[in-house]
């Protein structure tokens, strides 16, 4: 299974980059993300929820970074587990580019399902999985630029994820080397893809 | 004499009220005291390493009783998943099974493969908890396809299977066969596929154990169409309990297609775990685990040669076809493709030579097993859509060169190159009574006024033959049977006058309720609705067969007859004592015993009641009403016909439009012609089923099953399929006292032939089932 996008979003690089440092504007960003935990130097565990059509499952993730080319690109590998859901993995290579103002973001995926998601969940995938992208890019392109007129979104979100929030700090150790930052943005835009290739 | 419910009369169903009404008990309508839920644990994978297996934390969830596995079935004892039927190759090596536990031990081989059992309080908590299962799983290649799993270098399934092949068997004459294909005049050469299916049964399977520490039984509910099987199977085999404190009960069962014929994993682990647990356990298959797990049908590829002279007179036929097994050989995996395959591929033709070889290939899918037809509709395929091709690639109409190819009607009994003895037929008169019935003359003209409105119309036909009433104990040993085919009943009266028969047959939809209790009405006058047929239950019924390869009738209900043949035997002398004759002077028909030449005479309620209340009883007989009897049959029965198919396809969609059918069948003598009415049209909705729509696929490259769902597997609806034409003619069984055939699996033996000659008749091209519209489209369009 393979898949490519692009994704503009309305922020210089630099402001995307502070933003993809910071995990709790990722964790609210992807959609059903509940825990992100750093497990050693270039691996990342975290769990989300999604329900594709038929198929509800918690997933829990398991993302390896290389290729590190900070900030231009890196490759993510990852495999996500949804019990009896079945699973899905795959690679993705990320890059970010500055184009008049804005950043450019070039995923390209390749990845594979397999259990109950390959057998029910196959005719929805493509559906589930431009929602689940475009859900994710809103709230990035939000939180990275939020505009005036979108506040009580923007409180929504935070209200929602308040007290996830709180966990988040207490499992996680953010860290300020460029390598590590790096790690929570692969960790989440794995997450993201992984989902997206389960419904793909 | 036809009487209104006897032998011949379309008498309506007496099960269909509970099922309309809504009073039918099928297994999960079942409730236990105490009942707990299992959950089964699946592989998500093809075909991998199982590393770690971790279940503490779904053993500390809320409500979980257990969570069982592979390792903890063998450490009881339990022996594997069998197959029944032995196979030997042509080397003279036997079949190769490796062994293959309830539960996955090292290795998981399908996705869908049962891991673990989880019991849980409620069914949700089962299923939380089996999310909690931490399995570490180091994937292995794998292979989906028979052709690529028996290719040199394919990856290596089971490792005491060299190469994946299970055995490589033949039938016939080799020699014989090349020999007539070098000197033929026309030699007609195809590849052919026969489509994977999954049987689908409306009500998906399910299992219901429950274990009594005071009498240390273990009963079974469980969806089977053959429970002595099971329980012989379950307690001989895999050692869950001795066969007399194992009771096996199928209720009402919703369809089973061949797929319910087999001993599973889940109710083999749900019977053990009841003892092991002390608590009942209810599982039900979802219907995603249906597809998964269930035993799939058919998966042939074949390359046959079929000879012809100058006369389209068949000269020999050559048959190569690899068969996919699946992961494991299932209860009759191995005689599926085989015996019920290889030993049908003469037709109803002379064929003076026929070799057929085949090679059975373990892959990484589902176990398959035989479903509606079990090798007949394989053999049937590939016979006539050969037949067909020729006629087509000599110029010859299709229909001619079936009739010139007849065996005739006065050559009985038959002997075919292939090991049957045909034992009555009439072939040419089920061909002529087809083409008057769609009217054969007036096709052409048809087909230019389709072409006038830009559609094309094609017509097939399928002149099949299946070897059914299965089987003389004898014989199907001979071939490797591991066991025998008979049918048991019991006839037993009651005081006053009601009748009970136990049968062995099973009825998951077939309507034995009411052409048993023909049987009895008709033979010994009762009342149809002062008989009540008793079946699916060990403690109850003596013992049985089952259900399966159309035997319910042919032996079943034979097994009936010669219980009432004791009944009146006895009878007879209760009647001759009482109106003080000799037994030799009691004549009887239809429950009326008489002294001939007299008006004395006793009905069969009048004995009853005596044989009961014997106040004045023969000194000589015992009291009571109520014989046993084994059948066994002396052959195989062999219904035969004709269908013809229309159809219209659009080019431009590709969509085809089935606009006739109609299907002349020899059963012999017919019981309800109702219910054979009504088991043909669902043979054939199977049956087109298959050719047009149903397809199961696994992903080559990743191995999952891609139609594991309704989105993804095309089931035939109503308005997929016309207005069956449905005619029996009837030549009697000679080899069975009721003369029948069975009726049960023609439809879908017949169809696909029947309905791919007629679409690649109007395509002017061959396509492979299933005749999707993407196929019949680009198959129109040239492309």
């Amino acid at each position: 299974m393979q898949m490519e996008g692009q994704q503009l979003i309305p922020a210089p690089q630099e402001k995307v980059w502070e933003a993809l440092n910071d995990p709790e504007i990722l964790r609210q960003s992807i959609p059903g993300c509940e825990t992100v935990e750093k497990s050693s130097d270039t691996e990342f565990r975290a769990s989300l929820t999604a329900k594709f059509g038929p198929v509800k499952a918690k997933f829990k993730g398991h993302v390896t970074l290389s290729d590190l080319d900070p900030p231009n690109g890196y490759t993510l590998t990852g495999e996500g587990k949804g019990g009896a859901a079945g699973f899905g993995k795959g690679e993705a290579k990320v890059s970010l580019e500055e184009q008049a103002g804005q950043t450019l973001l070039t995923y390209s995926v390749n990845a594979k399902v397999g259990g109950k998601l390959a057998q029910i969940g196959s005719r929805l995938v493509d559906s589930a999985a431009k929602k689940m992208a475009a859900d994710f890019f809103k709230a990035f392109s939000e939180n990275v630029a939020p505009s005036d007129q979108n506040t009580s979104s923007e409180e929504t979100l935070s209200d929602t994820n308040a007290p996830a929030s709180t966990n988040l700090n207490a499992t996680t150790t953010p860290q300020k080397s460029p390598k590590n930052r790096l790690l929570y943005i692969g960790g989440a835009f794995a997450l993201v893809l992984l989902a997206v290739y389960i419904l793909n | 004499m036809t009487t209104e419910t006897g032998i011949g009369a379309s008498v309506r169903r007496k099960e269909d009220k509970r099922f309309i009404i809504g009073k039918g008990r099928y297994l999960d309508d079942i409730t236990k005291p105490g009942q707990t839920y299992g959950y089964f644990v699946r592989s998500p994978h093809a075909h991998a390493k199982i590393n770690n297996f971790d279940a503490t934390e779904a053993l500390n969830a809320p409500g979980v009783v257990a969570v069982l596995t592979g390792p903890d079935l063998e450490a009881d004892g339990i022996g594997p998943i069998i197959c029944g039927w032995g196979i030997t190759s042509k080397d003279g090596t036997p079949h190769k099974a490796p062994a293959h536990p309830a539960l996955a031990i090292g290795h998981v081989r399908y996705v869908g493969h049962q891991v673990a059992l989880v019991v849980g309080e409620t069914l949700q908590e089962a299923k939380n908890a089996a999310e909690l299962v931490e399995i570490d799983y180091e994937e292995l290649p794998h292979v989906v396809e028979v052709g690529d799993a028996l290719a040199e270098g394919a990856p290596q399934i089971h490792a005491d299977v060299p190469g994946n092949l299970s055995f490589d068997w033949e039938l016939g004459d080799k020699a014989a066969a090349e020999q007539a294909i070098s000197n033929a005049h026309h030699v007609t050469r195809m590849d052919l596929r026969n489509n994977r299916v999954i049987p689908n049964a409306m009500e998906p399977r399910a299992a219901l154990s429950e274990y009594d520490m005071g009498t240390d039984e273990i009963t079974l509910y469980t969806t089977s169409q053959n429970p002595h099987v099971h329980r012989l199977v379950l307690s001989a085999f895999n050692g869950v309990a001795p066969e007399h404190k194992l009771r096996v009960i199928a209720p009402d069962v919703g369809g089973g297609f061949g797929s319910k014929i087999f001993i599973y994993s889940e109710e083999t682990v749900c019977a053990w775990a009841t003892k092991k647990l002390n608590r009942p356990i209810k599982w039900t298959a979802e219907r995603s685990e249906a597809f998964l797990s269930d035993a799939h049908g058919r998966d042939h590829e074949t390359h046959a040669e079929m000879a012809f002279d100058s006369y389209g007179k068949i000269l020999g036929l050559k048959v190569s076809t690899k068969a996919n097994v699946g992961c494991y050989l299932s209860t009759f995996a191995s005689a599926v493709p085989t015996y019920l395959y290889g030993t049908l591929l003469n037709g109803q033709y002379t064929m003076p030579a026929i070799y057929v070889e085949v090679q059975a290939g373990f892959t990484n899918t589902a176990p398959v097993d035989a479903y509606r037809g079990a090798g007949r509709p394989e053999a049937t395929y590939v016979v006539e859509r050969m037949i067909e091709i020729g006629a087509r690639e000599m110029g010859i109409d299709p229909g001619e060169i079936r009739k010139r190819n007849f065996i005739a009607p006065d050559a009985y009994p038959y002997e075919t190159p292939v090991i049957m003895t045909y034992d009555s037929g009439n072939y040419a008169l089920a061909m002529d009574k087809a083409q008057e019935a769609i009217e054969y003359q007036g096709f052409e003209a048809r087909k230019a006024e389709s072409a006038q409105r830009g559609k094309l119309r094609g017509i097939g036909y399928s002149s099949f033959i299946e070897a059914c009433g299965i089987a003389p104990s004898a014989a199907v040993g001979s071939l490797g049977a591991g066991v025998g085919l008979w049918e048991s009943a019991q006839v037993r009266f009651n005081p006053t006058g009601s009748v009970t028969v136990f049968t062995g047959s099973h009825s998951h939809g077939q309507g034995h309720e009411t052409t048993f209790a023909q049987i009895i009405s008709d033979q010994l006058g009762v009342p149809i609705d002062q008989v009540e047929i008793s079946h699916g239950d060990t403690g109850k019924v003596p013992f049985g067969m089952g259900t399966y390869g159309s035997r319910s009738l042919a032996v079943g209900g034979s097994a009936i007859v010669k219980a009432v043949d004791k009944i009146v035997e006895k009878s007879k002398k209760i009647a001759a004592h009482t109106l003080e004759a000799s037994v030799e002077d009691i004549e009887h028909a239809h429950g009326v015993f008489s002294v001939a030449g007299t008006d004395k005479k006793m009905t069969m309620a009048e004995i009853a009641f005596s044989a009961y209340v014997p106040h004045n009883y023969p000194a000589d007989v015992e009291p009571g009403m109520d014989e046993t009897a084994f059948y066994d049959p002396l052959n195989f029965t062999f219904p035969a016909g004709t269908h013809i198919a229309e159809v219209e396809i659009d080019p431009e969609t590709g969509t085809t439009e089935i606009l006739d059918w109609v299907a002349v069948d020899d059963f012999g003598n017919v019981i309800n012609p109702m219910i054979v009415e009504g088991q043909v049209h669902g043979g054939l909705a199977q049956g087109i089923g298959q050719a047009l729509l149903e397809n199961c696929v696994y992903d080559k490259e990743s191995g999952q099953l891609l139609t594991g769902s309704y989105m993804d597997y095309c089931m035939p609806r109503a308005d997929d399929l016309p207005t069956f034409r449905v005619q029996t003619i009837n030549t009697p069984c000679t080899t069975n006292p009721l003369g029948v055939k069975g009726c049960g699996e023609a439809g879908a033996i017949a169809a696909p032939a029947a309905l791919m000659n007629a679409i690649t008749n109007a395509l002017g091209k061959e396509i492979d089932m299933p005749a999707t519209p993407e196929k019949v489209w680009r198959a129109a369009q040239d492309l």
